[in-house]
């Protein structure tokens, strides 16, 4: 018999349509939700990216107007961070910590099901602001005053739906917290906690830190263009460059919350390919805590040519490339894992390898910026594009394509055509490279980002990247198709799927039981 | 189900159309805040459906918490998920008002002197704002003026008192916890009903302390930095003691009802808890902004 006390007696059986998706309380529903929610968004922002690469396939001005091209930009940033790698981490969090610690469900699943349900509204928000008069915002998705108080009617939406989206941030983190630090099973001790466990506590304690700054940050902005206030005019005493230190307190720790979880996904599935335990999974725990506090003193990297006093420059410089050792530990221990281990290369082991050499690259073009006087020269340059995109999408998104395929079995029972997925992983991969590789090199040689022209000596570099990009964008159809065919059938997945994993979601038969872990298992 | 309460035991609460019904209240309040401010008058009109309906939404959503509560099915790990819950709540929080801070910290220590010609600010002042001399707070609506002369609000006045009567509310919601502890229900109400109405005169001697801003020192929302750090962390304090007092008469409410034992109070707890956060955000008020 359940020992899950309901005041209703459902067990095993779920409530259907509304009462399950828009009521549910169920961890692995919500985490449906996040998922599909993440990956619907991940094509939305996608098609945004693919008309500012239409427009730069050739110099001059041919498809869009300015504003609409820099609109783009702006909504194409705003919904892959906020509507594509953050809803996607948490829908694994959502899946996998009740899973992974031993409980049944999350800890308060209640303000869980509210975390979800604002997305939709805050996006519907968000991207109405594309009909509206003035357009949808155009400023960047870093809102820098006093540019982004030219915005039109989509101003106030704007604020709201960042408003609107920290809340949903900030409730699911304490829900997130909530759970790992009360519903662990007996003798899940925190140093026996699966990574992934690990890396979202610390982003969760990120999230709680800095998504509260960020509301303060464009109340501010709203109270300066319609209440008078004068925290960013300079007339009235305040200072434009108080929003970007505001702004990247939170975004640089923001940073950190879109990659840590992917770190807590590749160091789950290096290991179970290795067929070894992860090397160094202490060290593991307290890089992650390094950067998460380092995280917190590095935000003026970002405003270096804003002029700042010469210390200010220099001990940013320095604790920013500090970053590189916590970061360096954590890409030698995957490779220490795989060094001597029985390898095979399934999709999410391929995705995985790829992420440890692409984000690397990110990691180098990262420290190069982080150098003060050679980032008076990359900044604001296709060189910072190219950059954040090699930590963001060979990063945060092959990632939770990693994550996507290693517990697809899990989820729905059935194993993914291994096949299709390794052709999707080759396209994706390939064309990645042939989108971002090329940025490195027009930036270097002084193609601004932010504009939708440029020097004719850029042309050939911008096709190739145009090319690329569609490519990408057309690969992700394969991926759709790869999950939805695995969730209608396919061959029957075992509850330890993969030989070499290790950990309690495995024990779980695949699917798992509605309710995760009805009585908490023993954890030696 | 009866034997829920063990640790070895684990509740799930039952599905809720609560939170769906917030998304779609908080979602249409601001789609009519956006739209007024975008100056259409009707989105006032909107703004106030969205605030009934996640007013319904807070009653109902609670209302069921409490029930559940009170029909004892929370076991101790529920009431610990709680307790983080609100714990980190409360640090989101601070965090809101430490970006406030930040500003005023920035605007004073950075802003203003580089404005008055210091260090770097030398050309900005030069050209920009020959002439300008900058005193926090004198002249801290900054080198337009903006908002006209104004004259600051003096610490040793009602912000002084206020003072005096947080920390006394502080201090009686206490005695009302040690009444709880000690199932002293009469100390238990008599201590919600005093840290009530300290709050409440609090609140009433910060609007009166608004009105003689506005109307005998011309400091306004609008008066620079100074007018825009003092009027918003002022501001989102008094609106989270507003907050906390409305939390309080509940609990009060409760208790009349004979809500709460001894041993288990969460509710109590985390409102007391929010009220010692609102207590201490004042302190870093008074000392910085009105004081120093
Ligand atoms: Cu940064």
């Amino acid at each position: 018999m359940s020992a899950v006390a309901h005041d209703d007696a459902h067990h095993e059986q779920h409530p259907y349509w509304i009462k399950r998706w828009l009521f549910t309380t169920n961890h692995k529903d919500i985490g449906t939700l996040y998922l599909w929610l993440s990956l619907l968004m991940f094509f939305i922002g996608g098609i945004m990216a693919l008309i500012v690469r239409t427009e730069l396939f050739q110099p001059g001005l041919q498809f869009v107007d300015p504003q609409f091209f820099l609109s783009m930009t702006t909504m194409h940033a705003l919904v892959m961070i906020f509507g594509v790698i953050m809803p996607g981490f948490v829908g694994l969090a959502n899946w996998l910590i009740p899973m992974m610690i031993g409980a049944p469900d999350m800890a308060l699943p209640r303000m869980n099901n509210w975390s979800f349900w604002i997305l939709p509204f805050a996006f519907a928000m968000l991207l109405s602001t594309l009909f509206m008069d003035g357009g949808a915002p155009a400023a960047g998705w870093t809102m820098y005053a006093p540019l982004v108080l030219q915005t039109g009617a989509a101003f106030p939406f704007l604020v709201f739906s960042i408003h609107f989206m920290g809340l949903s941030s900030i409730l699911g983190a304490i829900n997130i917290i909530a759970t790992i630090l009360n519903m662990r099973a007996p003798g899940m001790t925190l140093m026996k906690m699966p990574l992934f466990v690990w890396t979202w506590l610390i982003t969760a304690y990120l999230l709680i830190a800095v998504m509260p700054v960020l509301a303060g940050a464009v109340t501010m902005l709203l109270t300066d263009k319609y209440f008078g206030t004068s925290f960013f005019n300079a007339a009235g005493g305040g200072d434009p460059v108080l929003f970007q230190h505001v702004f990247w307190f939170f975004g640089h720790p923001e940073v950190y919350i879109l990659i840590l979880p992917s770190f807590g996904v590749i160091s789950s599935i290096v290991p179970t390919f290795a067929r070894k335990p992860l090397f160094g999974y202490a060290s593991m725990v307290y890089a992650t805590a390094s950067i998460a506090f380092l995280s917190f003193i590095v935000w003026s990297h970002h405003m270096f040519t804003v002029g700042m006093p010469l210390a200010g420059l220099l001990f940013f410089m320095f604790a920013t490339m500090l970053i590189a050792v916590p970061t360096g530990v954590k890409v030698f221990n995957w490779v220490a894992t795989m060094w001597r281990g029985s390898l095979t290369f399934e999709t999410p082991m391929l995705f995985a390898i790829a992420f440890i050499v692409l984000f690397t690259i990110g990691g180098f073009s990262g420290l190069m910026l982080a150098i003060v006087p050679a980032d008076f020269q990359y900044q604001d340059t296709y060189f910072v594009v190219a950059h954040f995109h090699y930590v963001l999408v060979p990063g945060s998104i092959f990632a939770l394509m990693a994550a996507v395929y290693y517990w697809l079995p899990k989820w729905t029972g059935h194993m993914y055509n291994e096949r299709l997925g390794k052709w999707h992983f080759w396209l994706t991969t390939i064309f990645v490279n042939l989108t971002f590789f090329p940025m490195h090199f027009v930036g270097l040689a002084g193609m601004p980002r932010r504009i939708p022209d440029y020097a004719l000596q850029f042309t050939e570099y911008n096709m190739i990247e145009t090319i690329g990009a569609f490519g990408f964008g057309l690969s992700q159809l394969l991926f759709v198709y790869i999950v939805v065919q695995t969730i209608r059938g396919g061959e029957k997945a075992t509850a330890q799927v993969w030989d070499g994993a290790r950990g309690l979601e495995w024990t779980l038969p695949s699917p798992p039981p509605y309710h995760s872990f009805t009585t908490a298992p023993e954890v030696k | 189900m009866a034997h829920a309460q063990s640790q070895e035991h684990y509740y799930i609460p039952h599905g809720s159309h609560w939170p769906i019904i917030g998304s779609i209240g908080v979602a249409t309040m601001m789609v009519g805040g956006a739209t007024w401010l975008n100056g259409a008058e009707q989105g006032r009109i909107v703004l106030m459906i969205g605030a009934i309906i996640t007013l319904s939404m807070v009653f109902g959503w609670f209302g069921t918490v409490i029930r559940e509560s009170e029909s004892g099915i929370y076991n101790d790990q529920v009431d610990r998920s709680f307790r983080w819950g609100m714990v980190w709540f409360i640090f989101s929080e601070v965090m809101f008002f430490g970006a406030f801070f930040g500003a005023l910290y920035y605007a004073r220590i950075w802003s203003m002197p580089w404005l008055g010609g210091e260090g770097a600010g030398v050309a900005t002042q030069f050209f920009l704002w020959p002439g300008f001399e900058a005193m926090w707070p004198q002249t801290a609506n900054g080198p337009a003026q903006i908002g006209g002369e104004f004259k600051v609000m003096e610490a040793w006045g009602i912000p002084a008192i206020n003072t005096l009567i947080l920390l006394s509310s502080g201090a009686t919601v206490t005695w009302a916890h040690w009444g709880l502890k000690a199932n002293k229900r009469a100390q238990l109400i008599l201590g919600l009903i005093l840290t009530i109405a300290l709050g409440v005169l609090f609140i009433s001697l910060q609007a009166t302390e608004y009105v003689h801003a506005y109307h005998e020192l011309n400091l306004t929302l609008e008066s620079g930095i100074y007018g825009s750090t003092f009027f918003m962390l002022t501001g989102f304090h008094g609106l989270h003691v507003t907050l906390g007092a409305i939390m309080l008469t509940v609990i009060l409410l409760r208790s009349i009802l004979g809500h709460f034992t001894p041993e288990h109070h969460f509710g109590f707890e985390a409102v007391a808890w929010y009220w010692h956060f609102v207590d201490v955000v004042w302190l870093g008020l008074f000392i910085f902004v009105y004081w120093l």
